[in-house]
């Protein structure tokens, strides 16, 4: 979770990614920055994250984007 | 059928009558066949074109689905006897035969809309390379039918097909159901283009006589008549005399024209959604919005999240998410980052998808170079701004101007031209002469010609002038007003008399000022073309 924050942090400093649940109901994180965060997850985690996943509740919160990263891992 | 025409009213009229008569479980065959006779009005050849995509699709969504649900059977039935790397293999061989499926079905039924829209583009641009290398043999162009709403009604199909795939929903198992999801009679001609899980429940459900949901689609249908008998085909005048005739008008009449387009072509647009959402809100069925005051965006990728919303939402479901992040392009974007450093190359299959959807965008609106143009036009100032960014955040930081009004203002001002400059593009038809005209904004200075004489040259009279201020007075303050919530549920809040005198007077107010009866027809919607 440490090292998703640090990604998401590194996206948007501003941001308390521990708290928010509305990243794309607010429109904080935007087409690029999901792309850009795709880009990095899949290295860090070594997981596949493909465009069916790009779903709000996958990326609301940092927390729902973590449970996705490890449904991922466990497949 | 236009919208605008008499026949519709009375068809439209007819079916909200049948609708509430029949037995309930009756209602959605009975919307399936009213669509297939709206359809049918447009050429009876039309709906081979329909039916060959309700048909193709049905059974491609079914057989995938089937898929999904084999698999997810196989691996309960042999949970215990499989090791990982078995289940791995065997749910790898049934992603390939899904894919395989939907990349047919998405080939015959894009190929279709292909080849009936961009054929003749295609042979023009041929003939053009072939008069440039002095040859006399050209390519005759093809009559080919273009029916009626194909590209919305593909588009709605293929996101459908593509969310059966990636397991969003089940496949519908009654083809009849299918057909209506496609056929849909408001939304087939210009949008919104819905999302299957979004319509499922208020199509095919069952639908009491709601006094309140009626009366708001009927005021929304009123509203949508307004805004495109009133203002939109008042303007039209205007526009076509002053794109007509570019010799004369230049300069000043280049701006005034561009301003006078901006608001035909948005009371046109949400007029016409106006219209479909207040049918299907008449008939139960909620609808998604396809605007959001779009001209009150503070920047371009912020407009784009607030016009056509459906269509935009399409682009990046179905082809901005899956070019940027499919396996071929982060490999690209480990290159690039090597070979650019990590800040440039990160944004290279950001950048690389959004050039391929806005060419998509482009072609989409029409088949030609001028949309194409106008599509990539979009891209470049929306990577123009995400490279600003930086730039605007140092400025931000520098002087506090961000939440003061005036500095609100600019930023919509300076989007809403922006957005009018690049419609140029779709005025003109022609890339060149969009951009003489445009520069032409900048030499000639003939602003007090235009504003004492030619203005009142253009086929408009002060009357039209009066009209289009009000009407544009009356859009501005309902959109100020619908920050807050509706302003159909503000004013039912309010005494009866209050919605009774402001619907009557809407109501008197289109029939009055209506553009028809004074020597024109009520024009197709622009967007019926697409």
């Amino acid at each position: 979770m440490e090292q998703l924050l640090e990604i998401l942090s590194d996206l948007h400093p501003e941001v308390d990614f521990e708290e928010c649940d509305t990243l794309i109901d607010d429109g904080i994180l935007d087409s690029f920055d999901i792309v850009s965060l795709i880009s990095e997850i899949n290295e860090e985690f070594d997981v596949v994250i493909s465009a069916e996943h790009i779903i709000p509740e996958n990326f609301n919160s940092a927390e729902a984007l973590y449970a996705l990263i490890e449904r991922l891992e466990e497949e | 059928m236009l919208f605008t025409s008499y026949r519709f009213l009375a068809f439209i009229l007819g079916l909200f009558l049948l609708y509430y008569v029949v037995p309930k479980k009756c209602q959605w065959p009975l919307l399936l066949v009213a669509s297939y006779i709206f359809y049918a009005f447009a050429g009876w050849e039309c709906l081979v074109f329909i039916g060959a995509t309700t048909l193709t699709t049905y059974g491609a969504g079914l057989l995938i689905d089937q898929n999904h649900a084999r698999q997810k059977n196989y691996l309960a039935e042999h949970k215990a006897d499989l090791s990982k790397e078995e289940k791995k293999a065997y749910k790898e061989k049934q992603k390939n035969k899904r894919f395989a499926l939907m990349v047919v079905c998405l080939v015959f039924n894009f190929g279709i809309l292909a080849v009936l829209k961009y054929t003749n583009f295609v042979i023009a641009n041929i003939n053009g390379v072939l008069q440039m290398t002095g040859s006399e043999n050209m390519l005759s162009f093809r009559n080919l039918l273009l029916p009626l709403g194909i590209s919305f009604y593909t588009f709605q199909s293929m996101g459908y097909l593509i969310d059966i795939h990636r397991g969003k929903y089940s496949a519908q198992k009654n083809v009849f159901k299918f057909a209506l999801f496609v056929s849909f009679f408001p939304q087939l001609i210009q949008g919104p283009i819905s999302r299957y899980d979004d319509l499922e429940k208020g199509l095919f459900g069952q639908h009491a006589f709601d006094w309140q949901t009626v009366s708001f689609g009927l005021q929304r249908i009123l509203w949508g008549f307004f805004k495109k008998l009133v203002i939109a085909d008042r303007m039209l005048i205007g526009v076509n005399a002053l794109i007509g005739d570019t010799d004369t008008y230049t300069g000043f009449y280049v701006f005034l024209g561009m301003l006078f387009y901006a608001l035909q072509l948005y009371a046109d647009f949400t007029g016409g959604i106006d219209i479909t959402i207040g049918i299907a809100q008449v008939l139960g069925i909620p609808m998604q919005e396809n605007f959001n005051r779009p001209y009150f965006s503070k920047g371009i990728k912020e407009y784009w999240r607030r016009w056509h919303i459906s269509l935009g939402s399409w682009f990046t479901d179905y082809l901005f998410y899956p070019i940027s992040v499919c396996k071929p392009m982060l490999k690209v974007s480990k290159f690039s980052r090597k070979v650019l450093g990590e800040k440039i190359g990160k944004r290279v299959p950001v950048y690389a998808a959004s050039i391929a959807v806005w060419f998509v965008t482009g072609i989409w609106h029409g088949a030609a170079w001028n949309f194409v143009v106008w599509g990539l036009g979009n891209c470049f100032f929306i990577m123009l701004s995400q490279e600003c960014e930086p730039l605007y955040e140092k400025f931000h930081a520098r002087f506090a101007v961000k939440d003061k009004m005036w500095f609100k203002a600019f930023q919509i001002g300076r989007t809403f031209l922006l957005m009018c400059s690049l419609r140029m593009l779709d005025c003109y038809r022609d890339v060149p002469m969009t951009f003489r005209m445009f520069s032409s904004m900048f030499t000639d200075w003939n602003i007090g010609e235009a504003v004492t004489v030619g203005m009142w040259n253009l086929g408009l009279g002060v009357h039209d002038y009066v009209v289009l201020a009000a009407g544009t007075v009356i859009l501005f303050t309902v959109s100020m007003v619908g920050r807050r919530g509706s302003v159909r549920e503000m004013l039912a809040k309010k005494p009866a008399f209050v919605s009774i005198a402001v619907f009557g007077a809407l109501f008197i107010a289109t029939v009055l000022f209506g553009a028809y009866g004074m020597g024109y027809d009520a024009s197709q919607f622009i967007y019926n073309q697409f």
